[in-house]
């Protein structure tokens, strides 16, 4: 499919954030609607950093931010309205349920009760956590902590959905479910961004995938794109990512 | 040096962890702070010596007869009671903590080697902390009574030894009776009941006794007097010891030695199973009541969630609320005064706004900055200006309501003791909020014991506009203007702390 004709949900341009040395350098990035984007890159290299700042958890020192046409530095209220965002670290109440984090969510992204109420149902049963819904967070697995958080994010409906290392310390079943949920989003006409380091599921998943390094963009487009940047049309994108990584490293 | 794996390594390895831990708290884990560190506690123990001279002189020159043992004995105990509490608290962190537990039980040496010399530690660390709370009296009763009262270092020394040793004994116990799961809980509010009881009962035997809210009145009652033992009895033995009796502060050392030793003998061999006991331990399952989605508005659901998160976290409640229990004695002479004369209310008025300052300023903690989802907050679709106003309200609305019906209670008799101590409660609180606004930093909100030691500064500033507050309403209730100058120092204090608060975006 030709991404031009597609709307742009996220656009970066010229984004910078610098701490002791630039952490993102200059970087400009386009996810379109509908796509499922996966941002790759070695530790360090910045990833983490950039969502951070789409998401409105780190203030860039330069650049812009739009997320489905509305700037997100000039409203961050209507860009956050329209966003959702999954850390690796599932942050939790611990003493809330399952049920009563999604009802908190929902308040705080005004969704009416009814609705917002039959939507963390059809998410509660869709993730497997219907059997522990009124039971206090506290004892949850990672894993289950992980769906909770996930559920907290799709309970609001977001266009845009970022995730930092979702997957990072779900077991098998688990990821699976995660996976599964992200596709029907993207199915569904939604977005997904995502950074991961499990190589597999970007590989499987993603329609396109980003390569960052040093903060900057160093490869970008399809899996097949990608390898014939690097020069090997049959390689894993394992090979492709460390071929190119290593490339700008040289 | 020691070979790996003897006693005296694991205790050269402790040591050396107590000390960074040590260093990490005083300087919020910044070690370029440690000069600043330095300078503050040599300015605050200046401080600390100008305010013990007045507050001992009078005793320096006390002679060991029944009345004066009587009373320093009361102080000791007073005292002692602070720090059983704190041992107990020391040493549920030890049973509880993972830290290098997994490292010690899978290491190739004796677990009771390495839990004898944690215990040891333990023991250390509370006669440590007792030595330092004394260093200024007794330094002041020496320069005003002679070198005899330095023998007080070595009571205080002893004091915290075996306040180690029971609060061992009394985790251990407690431990075996209701088992590890209870345990954590039950031995935290036991050690705050502890720490507060002895000192809040000597109140209320005095409101009910004498009609004051001294502490040390009935340690000077004839009837007490006439009922103590003899003497000659042991009990004194602590009393005479920090009187400048060398024989008994030698006895009292040797006791307390000799308790510890017997401590660490019983318990070590025991103490790793109950760490791997304690380890084991699940959450269990607390299912809550069911019921639909309401229609609320995003900052309705922050203040709902401040409230239902401190609820149903009864260890945090019972940390905030303890400060509630030091109400009971005023609360008492309130009772006691009511068909009396008013003027006597107005002693409850600053001790309310005290209270409310201090429960305010944890409370506000919990809420601004002990945030266990941030991220969620963050990237929610409300301007950061209303998230923060959500939780001032929730601050505020929980200090009236707790506060309520005792103003309430102080307007039956005074309407204007309790209109001063309304708008007190009020100020202070809003002044507690403030602060923690301006010093906010994200933490966990089981860190709510560390939020002290994240900023001494906030912590300082807290307590000082607590007391001028407090002084400040206690003045105007008694009908003077001169209120006006401790609520200029509170103002003060409040402008210092936006001049020194660090910036934010």
């Amino acid at each position: 499919m030709n991404t031009s004709t597609r709307p742009v949900a996220l656009a970066l341009r010229g984004l910078t954030k610098r701490y002791d040395r630039p952490a993102v350098d200059a970087l400009d990035l386009t996810v379109y609607g509908g796509e499922f984007y996966s941002l790759l890159g070695p530790n360090g290299a910045g990833k983490t950093t950039t969502l951070r700042m789409v998401v409105g958890l780190l203030k860039p020192d330069a650049g812009t931010i739009t997320i489905e046409n509305v700037d997100a530095l000039a409203d961050p209220v209507a860009a956050k309205q329209v966003t959702a965002w999954v850390s690796d670290e599932p942050m939790i109440y611990d003493k809330l349920t399952p049920f009563e984090y999604l009802e908190f969510v929902a308040g705080l992204w005004r969704i009416d009760a009814k609705a917002g109420e039959a939507r963390a149902r059809e998410l509660i049963d869709w993730l497997g956590l219907k059997p522990h819904m009124h039971e206090r967070c506290e004892g949850f697995s990672k894993g289950m902590r992980q769906k909770v958080a996930l559920a907290g994010a799709l309970v609001h409906d977001p266009k845009l959905i970022i995730l930092d290392e979702p997957l990072t310390g779900l077991d098998a079943g688990s990821a699976r479910q995660v996976k599964n949920v992200l596709r029907e989003r993207v199915a569904a006409g939604g977005t997904v961004v995502m950074t991961t380091h499990i190589l597999e599921v970007a590989e499987r998943m993603a329609d396109r995938i980003g390569v960052i390094a040093n903060g900057r963009l160093i490869a970008e487009g399809t899996l097949d794109e990608l390898r014939q940047r690097s020069g090997a049309a049959s390689a894993t994108l394992e090979d492709t990512f460390l071929k190119l990584v290593a490339e700008e490293a040289a | 040096m020691s070979r790996p794996g003897t006693v005296t390594w694991l205790a050269a390895h402790e040591l050396r962890l107590g000390c960074r831990d040590w260093l990490s708290l005083m300087t919020a884990g910044r070690r370029r702070k440690l000069r600043t560190v330095v300078i503050a506690f040599a300015v605050f123990g200046v401080l600390m010596h100008l305010i013990a001279y007045p507050m001992v002189e009078r005793y320096a020159d006390a002679q060991p007869d029944l009345s004066t043992r009587v009373i320093v004995s009361g102080i000791l105990l007073l005292s002692f009671s602070l720090l059983l509490s704190q041992a107990m608290e020391s040493v549920t962190r030890a049973f509880y903590a993972r830290a290098d537990l997994d490292l010690i039980l899978t290491a190739p040496v004796a677990p009771q080697k390495v839990f004898a010399v944690r215990i040891g530690r333990i023991a250390l660390a509370i006669a440590a902390m007792a030595l330092a709370i004394a260093v200024p009296f007794v330094n002041m009763l020496a320069l005003a009574g002679g070198a005899r009262w330095l023998a007080a270092y070595g009571v205080v020394a002893a004091m915290g030894v075996v306040a180690a040793s029971l609060g061992v004994a009394l985790t251990v116990a407690l431990f075996r009776v209701i088992g590890p799961r209870r345990t954590r809980f039950v031995a935290q509010v036991v050690a705050a009941v502890i720490g507060a009881a002895f000192l809040i009962g000597l109140q209320i035997v005095a409101i009910l006794s004498f009609g004051s809210l001294s502490r040390l009145a009935p340690l000077q009652s004839p009837w007490l007097l006439a009922h103590v033992p003899g003497m000659e009895s042991a009990v004194w033995v602590p009393a005479r010891a920090a009187l400048g009796d060398t024989a008994a502060l030698l006895w009292l050392l040797l006791f307390a030695l000799a308790l510890l030793g017997a401590t660490i003998a019983a318990f070590s061999p025991r103490f790793g199973e109950h760490a791997v006991a304690a380890s084991g331990v699940s959450q269990g399952v607390v299912r809550q009541r069911q019921r639909g989605f309401r229609l609320r508005s995003p900052k309705q659901m922050l203040r709902r969630k401040e409230w239902l998160l401190l609820a149903r976290d009864p260890w945090l409640m019972s940390q905030t609320l303890m400060q509630i229990l030091y109400l009971l004695p005023p609360a008492l002479l309130l009772w006691r005064s009511f068909h009396d004369s008013t003027t006597a209310l107005i002693v409850l008025v600053p001790v309310v706004v005290m209270a409310a300052g201090q429960l305010a300023g944890g409370l506000a903690w919990l809420s601004i900055s002990g945030e266990d989802a941030p991220d969620l907050v963050a990237t929610a679709p409300i301007s950061a200006r209303n998230i923060l106003w959500a939780k001032i309200e929730a601050v505020m609305i929980a200090i009236a309501v707790i506060f309520a019906p005792l103003i309430i209670g102080l307007g039956l008799a005074s309407p204007w003791a309790a209109a001063v101590a309304g708008i007190g409660v009020l100020v202070v609180a809003a002044a507690a909020t403030d602060i923690q606004l301006c010093f906010r930093v994200q933490a966990r909100r089981s860190h709510f014991r560390r939020r002290q030691t994240s900023s001494r500064v906030a912590t300082f500033a807290e307590a000082f506009s607590s007391i001028s507050w407090a002084a400040a309403a206690a003045l105007l209730a008694a009908g003077t203007w001169f209120a006006v100058v401790p609520a200029l120092i509170a103002l003060a204090i409040m402008g210092g702390v936006r001049l020194i608060a660090p910036p934010r975006d």
